[in-house]
């Protein structure tokens, strides 16, 4: 396994070096395809926040038009072709039809619906980029050669977390799981940074609770009396977190628990890629443009579909190259780097093809922090010690 | 080692607190306070803050140094400061929205700012501060530079990543030229053959022939023991002589020294927290350095390359410019 991976990144030394002399940008015009699918979101907890239905779309149409306001003065143009599959439709269908017109693929789909995709025979060769899923699986023992990830993975998000926890010296966690697929992920991702970071998760209580009439007059008094009761009796711990994927419970444990103590996981103290509170680094810039062009706030989905865009945009202007196989190769290289208002150059684990980046750690309103935390180091890039190191990595493809 | 700086020169004021009739006025834009501070370079004692519009960054003096113009990024105009009464005296609202960065023609006639929101350069007469014409540059354009026979002007965009090349006669864009990403300011060399274009994200500052628009050279940057993605550089400034340029690297708090004819690095200065902006004192011995975290500037002496002392300011300065005495 070593040899090869060696050889592999010799290779790729040897291929930057050879064209070190800046790549004369190619006449193109590309089309990127987007593909989503009509799921059922998880409601809005709040009246405050509309229900969206443009999502992760409008991400990459802004993606598109930055990439197209550089393309202009290359000679290269850009399309965006969309297809949303309805919640009954053929995803791989609609897939097939999107392949024939273009091989870069951003992907807002659900883990089983990018696998279907991924393993076509059409799909062969495509470069399809990961833009809505945590799913740890996708980045290690379900990873494929075509499949790459700019969201985060639950391991980043939940390292970011233990790293902050690490920093604060909270390391008592009483930790809450949903009843979803993804939430026995998610929490499975947190014990794993519990270890990591030296915390010690003091109990995991399950709880299905769907506190189905909460927009009702008095819907209040059932979450007040219900969060205490399923908190009762806790292990002694400092923070309380929390594996909600689809906001069931999550945003009702603040305030309500039976020994107060800070929230965080899905809800509360959240770790993301994206938040519309960030404004680091220039990332005011972002949400100004964004806002501007969509009239709402930007969210993580729509940013992971803005950048999936724009790591298509700097392989088409920055590596001379003029096709999906040779794109392919420029993204895995060293030289690759895409800007995510991050304050850092972003680029691709070769290992699993997941893109390391700095996570927002933030409440509703304000940021908190951002990981990696002062003092967590890695010998190459520090964005390494969130998620999955290559050590450790169950994915068995290389390059 | 800073604060041992400060209460140096806290004690240094006290003992010379009378501002002198002979020395430069050097300006800092405070980007969080909405001021501009003013100090003394004999004493560096701060004479005044000036209060300004909303986000002041980008600030330049007129070439006769009479007035002092600021983007104001948040009321989408330029302040215009008179040098003399330290006051904002009138405000020019044909900038474009979100100005950022601005240039003025050595001649004195032409503004050009960038307008970070909107991807435009606005040309504006300095007479009237009317709006001449707007051109479209790429996305969320920041450094402005004019080249020292006004023949020339070039734009970077942050997003495009790329450095627009602006004939000042015609208005009409020349050339657009990729660089590494997130490019954020641009600096012609004296003899204005070169333009020097720093990019944040990538690390890199760019050498660009401003006759073939070839880039050629990289300069990239490595101090033992600092992360290389710490190595952000933004602000670029040459020596009178134009044999020594110096880049402010952001957030790993240096400044480099760099051999302008051989392009290597001679040494890297330790200064405030995150370095971006800095400016030359007129008779070329000192460098003022604005540090972004440390609310201060940092002054570096060139004959010794050291940093001697640091001065705080407003929160969050951006820019500096400077005033020679007896303008």
């Amino acid at each position: 396994m070593r040899t090869p991976c060696l050889a592999l990144l010799l290779s790729l030394i040897l291929t930057a070096t050879a064209s070190a002399s800046p790549a004369q940008p190619s006449a193109l015009d590309v089309t990127i395809g987007y593909l989503g699918r009509d799921y059922r979101e998880p409601l809005p907890v709040s009246l405050v926040e509309p229900a969206v239905s443009d999502e992760g779309v409008q991400g990459a149409r802004l993606g598109l038009s930055d990439n197209a306001a550089t393309g202009r003065f290359l000679n290269q143009t850009y399309q965006l072709q969309e297809r949303i599959t309805p919640r009954n439709g053929d995803v791989a269908a609609d897939a097939k039809e999107l392949l024939k017109v273009t091989k870069l693929i951003v992907a807002d789909l659900e883990p089983e619906d990018l696998l279907r995709v991924a393993d076509l025979p059409e799909a062969r060769g495509a470069i399809i980029i990961n833009a809505r899923s945590s799913d740890d699986d996708l980045r290690g023992k379900d990873c494929r050669q075509n499949v790459f990830h700019v969201a985060p993975s639950w391991a980043m998000r939940a390292d970011a977390l233990g790293q902050y926890m690490a920093w604060k010296r909270w390391n008592h966690w009483f930790l809450l799981t949903g009843d979803a697929k993804a939430d026995a992920q998610y929490a499975q991702s947190l014990k794993r940074a519990a270890k990591k970071f030296g915390s010690l998760i003091a109990e995991e209580r399950k709880i299905a609770f769907d506190p189905g009439n909460r927009n009702s007059e008095t819907g209040h008094q059932q979450i007040q009396t219900q969060i205490p009761m399923r908190t009762q009796s806790p292990p002694q711990h400092d923070i309380v977190f929390v594996a909600d994927t689809d906001d069931s419970f999550g945003d009702y444990l603040l305030w309500r628990t039976s020994v107060p103590k800070p929230v965080a996981g899905t809800q509360g103290l959240v770790a993301v890629a994206w938040s519309p509170v960030y404004e680091e680094y220039g990332g005011i810039q972002l949400q100004t443009r964004f806002r501007a062009k969509s009239k709402r706030a930007m969210t993580e989905r729509d940013y992971l579909a803005w950048l999936a865009v724009r790591v298509f945009g700097e392989a088409l202007t920055r590596s001379g190259q003029t096709d999906a196989a040779g794109w392919r190769t420029y993204i895995m290289s060293k030289p690759f780097q895409v800007a995510g208002f991050k304050g850092q150059g972003l680029s691709f684990r070769p290992w699993d093809r997941q893109l390391r980046q700095p996570i927002i750690l933030t409440g509703p309103r304000t940021l908190v922090s951002v990981s990696p935390q002062e003092g967590f180091l890695h010998p190459t890039y520090l964005t390494d010690t969130l998620g999955v190191d290559e050590p450790e990595t169950e994915c068995k493809l290389r390059g | 080692m800073l604060k041992l700086s400060t209460r140096m020169l806290i004690t240094s004021l006290m003992l010379s607190a009378a501002p002198s009739a002979f020395a430069d006025r050097i300006f800092v834009s405070n980007e969080r306070d909405n001021t501009v501070t003013v100090i003394d370079s004999d004493t560096l004692k701060v004479i005044k803050t000036i209060p300004t519009g909303k986000r002041p960054r980008g600030l330049a003096l007129t070439p006769d140094y009479k007035e002092l113009i600021i983007c104001i990024g948040d009321d989408s105009r330029l302040d215009v400061i008179d040098t003399e009464k330290l006051e904002v005296t009138k405000s020019f609202a044909a900038s474009g929205p979100d100005p950022e960065l601005l240039a003025i023609s050595h001649k004195g006639d032409r503004i050009y700012v960038a307008n970070e929101d909107d991807g435009l350069v606005t040309v504006m007469d300095r007479a009237t501060g009317n709006a001449i014409t707007e051109i479209p540059v790429g996305v969320e354009p920041e450094g402005m530079a004019v080249s020292p026979d006004d023949s020339l002007v070039v734009n970077t965009s942050e997003q495009t990543s790329m450095a627009h090349f602006i004939d000042a006669k015609s208005n009409k864009v020349l050339a657009n030229i990729l660089v590494d990403t997130r490019p954020r300011e641009a600096t012609f060399t004296k003899d204005g053959k070169e333009v020097w274009v720093s990019a944040e994200v990538g690390g890199t500052v760019a050498v660009i022939d401003t006759k073939t628009y070839e880039i050629k050279k990289k300069l990239s940057f490595d101090v033992p023991g600092v992360r290389p993605e710490l190595m952000q550089p933004i602000g670029i400034r040459f020596t009178l002589d134009g044999k020594t340029a110096f880049v402010a690297l952001g957030p790993s708090n240096r400044v480099a020294v760099i051999d302008a004819a051989t392009h290597e690095v001679k040494s890297y200065i330790l200064v405030g927290q995150r370095p971006w902006h800095l400016e030359l004192k007129p008779d070329g011995t000192k460098m003022y350095v604005a540090n972004g975290m440390t609310n201060d500037i940092t002054v570096i002496d060139i004959a010794s390359l050291k940093a001697e002392k640091s001065v705080p300011v407003g929160r969050l300065p951006w820019g500096v410019a400077v005033k020679p005495s007896g303008k």
